[in-house]
């Protein structure tokens, strides 16, 4: 924004800097190395009630090595990219790896692996926005959602625009950078009854400012999610059928992804351990990643260990179709990797989706779950039970809001109890997937 | 040698502002930098850390990493606006530059001149050490060796033990326009001891740790290897057998320590300065009114040595301090950094916290607990006809709005006709923070802190807590088992 970025400048300086961190663990004597640097800038304006409440211009950098000298490994980090730094952050990476213990699994991907197309997947949309406008964008988002009756005070609206570049490079001779940038616009509102306050809020994050929602759309929005909680009811204990809202079917998506991730099977800190082939979700649902999709939250042609990235399907026909592994944690499974070094790149669904209306009529009795509290999801077991709040469904329609009860039961049973996914996309985070209705919960209330 | 007879500030100085070539005589004209026109206070807070991980999985170290961070953030305020801008570069330049970008919020009124130094001693709250010079890497390796050892040859059913050793040093020194100058070492270690535990086709996770506000040799010296390893596998082994938890309101006893985590939720965060000053906490307004059940006492306490939460100085270099917010049962404070208590015309409380120099500071807590009442905790146990009594805890999180919180029990049994009978699968427990607090009817004489696990998370930041409560008897709260 007011703060100049020349992305190309500073991805320019981030290769020459991840270049001589490795050449200066070659000359002191590491086997193998591997670098990855940062920078990001940005700037966050907030106001509430009509007023500045803050201005924040925000600059990070950092570079972090891993040097492996034989089969073991010493890593480490600093915000400080400078020349003397790099010396002293490879230096204390070597010394590390002097203590450390032989790992036969450590070591760089195979150079095979290396990516070697880059296509521009459109991930890199700076925004020349001046901290005034920034301020103007965000006044006018809580303006609206004040404007709304019943609005009664507000937790502010923020709009937070930055942009950075990230170069990963290792000793096989890969050198990559990769730019991005991210904007954001949310407000939070309280509304007020006699029976207490509410809060809720809305918010619209894209990579291509153009993308962004209006001002006055998530204003509104956030008023109407906040007054339509008030008068909320606590539901009696049972066992019913929860819908989850399409923000909150992406943790679920989370949830399962973290259970095949790499690092948690050969720990056996999963309920999905040896589980591959095994029939999980229904027949008619199917999960991949489209790591390089165009203009995608978490688009990248190579991943974390500098592997080229590929459609991966992790869920086919409802069979668990693949693990999501690094080069380390497939040498530890004895399998290969499959792109995944920092996680699963822009999930889609592909299954017979449903309006939200259809999903309640099936759904006849029940609850529909819009806001989750509490980390209470065990990824050993799969045992899940977290707080919410959201509505009464009462012959398939909306009857009333409810709040202070929980919903528990097993991973493995809600994925297969899963009776259909909405078509009420929600496209903002790396995850897409609309509303989830699941069958047989239990709702515990009054 | 020489760093034994430093005073914090002496030390503060030449490790942050002489590496950039500044010494003291460039605070003030780096603080004139922030004081535009119409700021009524700005500050300097400059901050070095090393932090330091060994962790061991398999019987080995196999990796392990050193992370070095420090920079200046600056901060200008003018009325309720805030101008923050950072810099990992401690120079001149720097100075001038973010100092100018932080004071940009404000462009009218008259211009203030910075209030000269002066001195306000803050009592020592922790020896200002560098905890990660306390053992050689040898020691530390031979620290997570003895908790894999131990806990592998505790029972057979044991599979997989992670240990992890973690330990950071901090320097961080304050100017501020209102004549602060303050300084502080913080050292902060933690020992942790994570184990699976497989039996018959089931899976369960146990899990211990703690540390605090100290040198790593003192983990040792308190063979935190041994304990926290068998305090793992006991409670993986205690979760094997565990049942299907109960769901539906009903009594419930929480275990003394850790379980303060209940306090942090229900009433710690709604306490905070700059929820009650937006009026957006289900607190707001209520001072001087019955919000808990007579009997109940709660205080956030800076003070306590060489605890996980404890500062000697806030990141305003404000001296850390003993708060009580609920005095049985009457709520008579709240947690207050300068900007919020200047707004609210109160005073300062010393719990300004920022999770780094590239974040700003707002009201936190430090550890929150609740003083000991004068019940036996084996009769609290024995009033309850059908409930749950949960010891162990993951994690929480409150709606200061509605003031709906939950926490997530991980170790819990039944209490069935007042003696505690089969463990229960993990549960979250939801509530009302006012409402839960009303419906304490016993207070254990047991009270104890936590031993020093907690991270709590408030706008993206994190920073250390900790908790501590006796025994408690709630006579009715939501559990969310599956057992309807």
């Amino acid at each position: 924004m007011t703060q100049a970025f020349d992305a190309a400048a500073q991805q320019a300086l981030l290769e020459t800097r991840v270049a001589a961190a490795l050449e200066q663990a070659r000359k002191l004597g590491a086997d193998a190395c591997e670098v990855g640097a940062s920078v990001d800038q940005g700037t966050g304006v907030n106001v509430r009630m009509g007023e500045v409440e803050s201005v924040e211009l925000s600059r990070d950098q950092g570079i972090a090595v891993t040097v492996y000298v034989g089969q073991r490994k010493g890593s480490a980090s600093s915000s400080d990219a400078g020349k003397d730094s790099i010396r002293a952050v490879v230096e204390k990476a070597i010394a590390i790896a002097r203590h450390t213990g032989e790992d036969p699994a450590a070591g760089l991907a195979e150079a095979q692996l290396m990516a070697t197309e880059f296509p521009d997947l459109k991930v890199h949309h700076p925004w020349p926005l001046s901290t005034d406008e920034a301020i103007e964008l965000a006044l006018a988002c809580e303006g609206a959602g004040r404007a709304v009756e019943g609005i009664t005070n507000s937790d502010g609206a923020g709009l937070s625009s930055g942009e950075g570049v990230r170069v990963y490079g290792n000793s096989h001779g890969f050198l990559a950078g990769q730019r991005g940038s991210r904007h954001s616009l949310s407000c939070m509102l309280i509304a007020r009854d006699a029976q207490g306050m509410q809060r809720d809020y809305d918010y619209s994050s894209v990579r291509d400012p153009a993308y962004l929602s209006s001002p006055e759309a998530i204003g509104h929005s956030a008023a109407e999610r906040t007054l339509r909680r008030l008068g909320a009811r606590r539901p009696e204990t049972g066992r019913l059928p929860v819908m989850f809202a399409p923000e909150l079917a992406s943790g679920l998506v989370g949830h399962f992804l973290n259970a095949i991730a790499g690092g948690a099977l050969y720990r056996e800190a999963s309920f999905l351990c040896d589980s591959l082939g095994k029939s999980l979700f229904p027949a008619w649902f199917t999960l991949m990643e489209k790591p390089r999709e165009v203009g995608g939250m978490a688009s990248s042609p190579f991943d974390n260990d500098g592997v080229y990235t590929r459609d991966n399907v992790f869920v086919d026909e409802g069979r668990i179709a693949s693990y999501m592994l690094s080069a380390y944690s497939a040498r530890r499974l004895g399998m290969t990797t499959t792109g995944n070094a920092g996680g699963a790149r822009n999930l889609r669904i592909d299954a017979p989706l449903s309006t939200q209306a259809d999903l309640l009529t099936r759904m006849d009795r029940g609850v529909l779950v819009t806001e989750l509290m509490g980390q209470g999801v065990n990824g050993v077991t799969g045992d899940y039970s977290r707080g919410a709040a959201g509505f009464w469904v009462e012959e398939g329609r909306l009857q009333y809001p409810i709040e202070e009860f929980t919903i528990a039961g097993n991973l493995e049973a809600m994925f297969a109890n899963l009776l259909g996914v909405g078509d009420d996309t929600d496209t903002r985070g790396s995850i897409h997937t609309g509303s989830w209705l699941i069958d047989d919960m239990t709702v515990a209330g009054s | 040698m020489t760093q034994l007879t430093q005073s914090p500030l002496d030390e503060a100085i030449a490790t942050l502002l002489t590496p950039g070539g500044l010494d003291a005589g460039a605070l003030d004209p780096g603080l004139d930098h922030a004081l535009g026109a119409g700021i009524d206070y700005a500050d300097l807070y400059f901050q070095r850390s090393w932090h330091e991980s060994w962790v061991l999985e398999d019987g080995e170290v196999k990796d392990a990493s050193y992370n070095i961070d420090g920079g200046v953030g600056v901060r200008a305020l003018a009325g309720e606006k805030t101008g923050f801008a950072y810099s990992n570069q401690i120079t001149a330049e720097a100075l001038a530059e973010t100092g100018r970008t932080a004071s940009g919020i404000a462009r009218s009124g008259a211009r203030l001149n910075g209030q000269p130094v002066h001195a306000a001693a803050a009592p020592l709250r922790y020896a200002g050490v560098d905890p990660l010079s306390g053992l050689t890497a040898e020691e530390k390796i031979a620290l997570l060796k003895q908790a894999d050892r131990i806990a592998r040859s505790a029972d057979p059913s044991v599979s997989q033990v992670t240990a992890s050793l973690t330990g950071v040093h901090e320097v961080v020194l304050v100017r501020a326009s209102d004549g602060t100058l303050a300084a502080d070492i913080r050292p902060l270690v933690r020992f942790n001891v994570s184990v699976i535990a497989a039996r018959n086709g089931r899976r369960e996770r146990g899990s211990a740790g703690g540390g605090g506000r100290y040198a790593m040799s003192r983990l040792r010296d308190e063979n935190v290897a041994e304990r926290f390893a068998r305090e793992a596998v006991r409670q993986a082994l205690v979760n094997l057998e565990a049942v299907d938890a109960p769901a539906g309101q009903m009594p419930v006893v929480l275990g003394p320590g850790w379980p303060g985590i209940l306090l942090h939720e229900a009433v710690g965060h709604g306490l905070e300065g700059d929820f009650n000053r937006k009026q957006s906490s289900a607190f707001a307004g209520r001072m001087g009114q019955r919000v808990a059940a007579p009997g109940v006492t709660v205080v956030d306490d800076a003070t306590l040595a060489d605890r996980r939460g404890s500062m000697t100085i806030d990141d305003e270099g404000t001296p850390g301090a003993y708060t009580p917010l609920i005095e049985d049962g009457i709520l008579v404070g709240y947690m207050q950094d300068k900007l919020n208590a200047r707004l609210m015309d109160m005073a300062p409380t010393g719990n300004a916290r920022r999770e780094s120099y590239a974040h700003m500071p707002m009201p936190r807590m430090t550890n929150t607990y609740m003083l000991a009442g004068q019940d036996d905790p084996e009769e609290i146990l024995k009033s309850v006809k059908r409930g749950l009594y949960a010891v162990s805890f993951g994690g929480g999180q409150v709606d200061i709005t509605s003031g709906k919180f939950v926490f997530s029990a991980s170790e819990a049994y039944l209490i069935e006709d007042g003696r505690i009978t089969a463990p229960v699968k993990g549960a979250t427990l939801i509530g009302n923070g006012p409402e839960a607090m009303g419906r304490v009817s016993m207070i254990g004489h047991d009270m104890e802190l936590d031993t020093g696990i907690g991270v709590c998370g408030k706008e993206g930041q994190g920073v250390p807590v900790g908790v501590g409560q006796p025994t408690l008897k709630l006579d009715e709260l939501t559990v969310g088992g599956t057992q309807s």
